[in-house]
């Protein structure tokens, strides 16, 4: 099973907290792999808020195609990063040669465009990135895009941490929010693609569980966006329908759960608002999920949610101290990281109810 | 001696022949008062015997005597069906029919220059259901916990009518809220199981009855809203006015039979239908309009869709129809213009190789008033047809609705339209577990009728029993007007055995939902399948599985 976590907090946070937050939990995943999402930079980022931030991992090779393509589309390097690296033998950890975060200037003729010009520029050079890079995985190119991070590998999740040096806290490599996941799929191949948390424009998504509706869902999200693909876990359709209600359809954050997880008919029948829920559930079933599930997600203007499956099948615990909020999928997490919180302040969503934090870390439990 | 007469019909060319045992019989003639078929007479024929006496053989002529006997009739048109009435209502079980593999009916049946006629089912090719190579195979076991089939909430609903893309909806948000701006297509969430087309006039009254008894039970009682079909024929005008007409399906076809009274009844309805079928054409029989044989045409039955006592042919095709465009222009608008949009309206075709391009046509639908595409397998029943129609004509159901399905996907618009699927459910009594298989392939529900005959006492089957209800002497009471006959049939034990039988489907399908960890009815859920037949799995593009 997996296990998820995220930490959204008021002050910069180092990745180190994430690691402390997952290891307790190590139990419940298999120790194979890591991934993280970071976002609202700080240290050696904040000055680049708003230009794209690209990530991506590769072999030598891939890394010159990809300059010469982001050269070639007008984009101009503005900084460079890559984690200082502490190789030491033993690590269990699945290397590539290339790790690069490289913050982008926007080719000329854009610098002035409207944001969703801007968005879909980035959006289709990831995507071309991705394909240029597929053969023989050459690159794995994650994210592009202004304030977010991606980093995953295949292996021990503690020696990853050592290997890009995560225990060691700092102030150059921090963000406010940071989602991180701790295995590898076991559904289809170890791809490094496949591993949690997804992003796409802004919306980042990651989740424990397992969903017996993907087929449905695939095959319904295949022809809604150029976006949607990959498909590597059935996990990345609760992101591609967190967008597609978001972004694309504008409906309010509260749909996304009558649409993934919609109320029986029965239930539904009772309420005020039935004629639009109906209307939801009948337009898109296709999008309803089945089976157990946690989902955390992340929205471009920084609240982190959390909704459950129709029948609460995973474990989920939120918890915080007035300066940060972690969400874990097992409670001792919380208890490494902020062990002075007030536990009795821990919220157990259940199924029928979506947690919002908002940037004030404010959790709001709307009720499905 | 008697004279060798090759061409004259015996016992043993017909498909079924009778055992008779005069030793338990004790001549009360309930078996030939049962035959609605006049197969089985009473008559008298001569023994005698020879005797000797003495040490060497002297034969001797005996008394010469008369004894009655029960007797096979041996003509076309009073031959056995193999109903087996005369054993049911014999009281010493002394006779019974037994299928006679020496038959030679297929030859000489066409006596009088006519094709063969009947009712029932396809009975070629029956044995070997694509179905049966299908099973259930990705269950929730370590990665997911299956459901519990008795304690957790599961919902079984099918829509019924136009559903538009979530793009297409009149919605606005106003203060965080999505609302509606106006009306959408009337859509009907409804049982994924509906009482398929059987009119009134292939029924008795009696059995049309019984089954709209259980569905009205079955939604008032057990809160499971299945819809029943009325069939091309009209429908009672007690019915039409009153509030179970909420339960019907009011079916139009190309003898647009009974819609005089139901139009005449509009202005008096309580209720609106459930929705309204095209019927374009039927499994049984594509391609073949419908057949109401003068002998079931009763005094109610000319009443209800007003014809005299006639052989009553529906046309193979709605008049004045010259393609698919205008069917959806014409048809479906004078259809959902009817009800003034309130009422879905959807269209049944027999399954055929053109059964995607008939969906692809339909999913453009600009006027937003499509409801429903059915899909009418090989081997759906029929009240009657030739025979050559049913046996040889016709398209399987399971890869047509898979094929559709899929057309669908391909454009991103499935859902848009849904799909029901008919012809064989439950043809070897367990239609869950076919609704089911159907249902993962991309259905959102199916259509049953032969499997309701069944529940209420017909004894006919694929393999060429019985199969007479075209004739108008169906000895169960179920698809005959002879009044007679009619009460052969217990209403309230045939409509509690379909409620039955609906009930149990409906547990059935909660054991299926339950192990791979469903609450809501997987539809398109092909990856819940697999097959064990290379050449299925390949078709229907599911994992193969031995």
């Amino acid at each position: 099973m997996c296990r998820v976590g995220a930490i959204k907090s008021k002050k910069y946070t180092h990745p180190a907290k994430v690691l402390y937050l997952m290891l307790p939990q190590q139990k419940g995943h298999d120790n194979s792999g890591f991934a993280m999402v970071m976002q609202d930079l700080g240290g050696v980022f904040a000055p680049y808020k708003d230009l794209p931030l690209l990530s991506y991992a590769g072999n030598t090779a891939s890394v010159e195609k990809i300059h010469n393509y982001m050269q070639g589309k007008g984009f101009t390097l503005r900084f460079e990063w890559s984690p200082q690296t502490k190789p030491q033998s033993g690590l269990d950890i699945a290397l590539l040669e290339h790790y690069n975060f490289e913050v982008y200037a926007y080719p000329p003729e854009y610098q002035n465009a409207e944001r969703s010009v801007k968005e879909n520029l980035l959006t289709n050079t990831r995507l071309a990135l991705r394909a240029m890079t597929e053969e023989n995985d050459a690159a794995f190119v994650y994210s592009f895009w202004p304030d977010v991070l991606t980093l995953k590998e295949i292996g021990n999740p503690a020696d990853i941490g050592s290997y890009f040096n995560l225990w060691q806290e700092d102030t150059d490599f921090c963000a406010k929010i940071i989602t991180v996941q701790c295995r590898q799929n076991t559904n289809y191949a170890i791809v490094r693609y496949a591993a949690h948390p997804f992003f796409l424009q802004g919306y980042t998504v990651l989740a424990n569980g397992e969903n017996t509706f993907y087929v449905k869902n695939k095959e319904f999200q295949k022809s809604l966006h150029r976006g949607y693909l990959g498909f590597e876990s059935d996990s990345q359709c609760f992101l591609y329908t967190l967008h597609y209600l978001q972004h694309e359809l504008k409906w309010p954050l509260e749909y996304y759960k009558h649409v993934i997880t919609p109320l029986p008919f029965q239930d539904l029948a009772k309420r005020e608002d039935k004629a639009v829920l109906l209307a939801l559930r009948q337009s898109l079933p296709h999008l309803e999920i089945n089976g157990p599930n946690t989902i955390i997600g992340v929205l471009p203007d920084g609240r982190v949610i959390n909704v459950n499956d129709s029948k609460k099948l995973r474990p989920v615990v939120v918890g915080g101290d007035g300066e940060t909020v972690a969400i874990s999928s097992e409670v001792c997490g919380l208890n490494v990281i902020l062990p002075d919180r007030d536990q009795e302040k821990d919220i157990y969503p259940n199924e029928r109810e979506m947690l919002v934090i908002d940037n004030n870390l404010e959790v709001a439990r709307w009720k499905q | 001696m008697e004279t060798v007469t090759v061409n004259e019909l015996t016992p043993n060319d017909l498909p079924w022949r009778i055992e008779w045992d005069p030793c338990l019989c004790k001549l009360c003639g309930s078996c030939v008062a049962a035959c609605t078929f006049q197969a089985i007479r009473v008559s008298v024929e001569a023994r005698s015997y020879v005797y000797s006496q003495g040490d060497v053989p002297t034969p001797l002529e005996g008394e010469r005597y008369a004894v009655p006997v029960i007797k096979q009739t041996a003509t076309v048109q009073q031959h056995c069906v193999g109903c087996g009435m005369c054993e049911k209502t014999c009281p010493n079980r002394a006779i019974r029919p037994r299928r006679n593999e020496d038959s030679r009916w297929e030859i000489f049946a066409r006596e009088g220059g006519s094709p063969i006629k009947r009712g029932g089912r396809a009975n070629l090719n029956a044995g070997d259901r694509t179905f049966d190579k299908i099973v259930v195979g990705r269950i929730s076991q370590m990665t997911d916990p299956s459901l519990d089939a008795e304690r957790h909430t599961f919902d079984i609903l099918a829509p019924f009518g136009r559903v538009l893309p979530a793009d297409k909806m009149p919605l606005s948000v106003k203060d965080g809220k999505l609302s509606l701006n106006k009306p959408l297509p009337p859509v009907r969430w409804i049982y994924p199981l509906i009482f398929g087309d059987m009119s009134i006039g292939a029924l008795s009254p009696r059995a049309w009855e019984a089954v709209c008894l259980a569905a009205a039970c079955l939604n008032e009682k057990y809160n499971l809203p299945v819809r029943m079909c009325s069939g091309e024929g009209g429908m009672p005008m007690r019915l039409l006015k009153s509030k179970y007409l909420k339960y019907m399906i009011l079916q139009i076809a190309s003898g647009h039979f009974g819609w005089n009274r139901i139009v005449k009844a509009m202005p008096e309805m309580q209720e609106d239908p459930a929705g309204i079928l095209i019927k374009i054409g039927q499994g049984a029989k594509p391609g073949d309009g419908g057949l109401l044989m003068a002998a079931k045409v009763a005094p109610h039955i000319q009443a209800i869709r007003g014809v005299p006592k006639s052989d009553l042919l529906s046309p193979p095709n709605h008049q004045g129809l010259y393609s698919i465009e205008e069917s959806v222009q014409k048809m479906f608008l004078s259809m959902n213009a009817a009800f003034k949009f309130r009422v879905p309206v959807g269209i049944k075709t027999s399954a055929t190789a053109s059964s995607v391009s008939i969906y692809n046509n339909l999913l453009r639908d600009p006027y937003h008033i499509v409801g429903g595409y059915f899909i009418d397998g090989l081997y759906g029943g029929t009240g009657a047809a030739n025979e050559i129609s049913l046996d040889h004509t016709g398209h399987p159901i399971v890869s047509k609705v898979r094929d559709c399905y899929l057309a669908a996907v391909a454009q991103g618009r499935q859902g848009q339209i849904p799909l029901w699927g008919a012809g064989g459910v439950g043809m070897t009594g367990n239609a869950a577990a076919d609704a089911f298989k159907l249902i993962c392939l991309g259905a959102n529900g199916v259509s049953v009728g032969k499997i309701l005959l069944q529940l209420m006492g017909c004894i006919g089957n694929d393999h060429s029993r019985c199969n007479s209800c075209n004739t108008g002497l169906c000895p169960t009471g179920i698809t005959t007007q002879d009044i007679k006959l009619v009460r052969r049939l217990d209403v309230d034990k045939a409509a509690q055995n379909i409620v039955d039988y609906v009930r149990a489907f409906d547990q059935e399908l909660r054991k299926l939902m339950a192990p791979i960890g469903n609450s809501s009815l997987p539809v398109g859920r092909s990856d819940a399948l697999v097959a064990t037949d290379k050449a299925v799995a390949e078709q229907l593009k599911i994992p193969y599985a031995c």
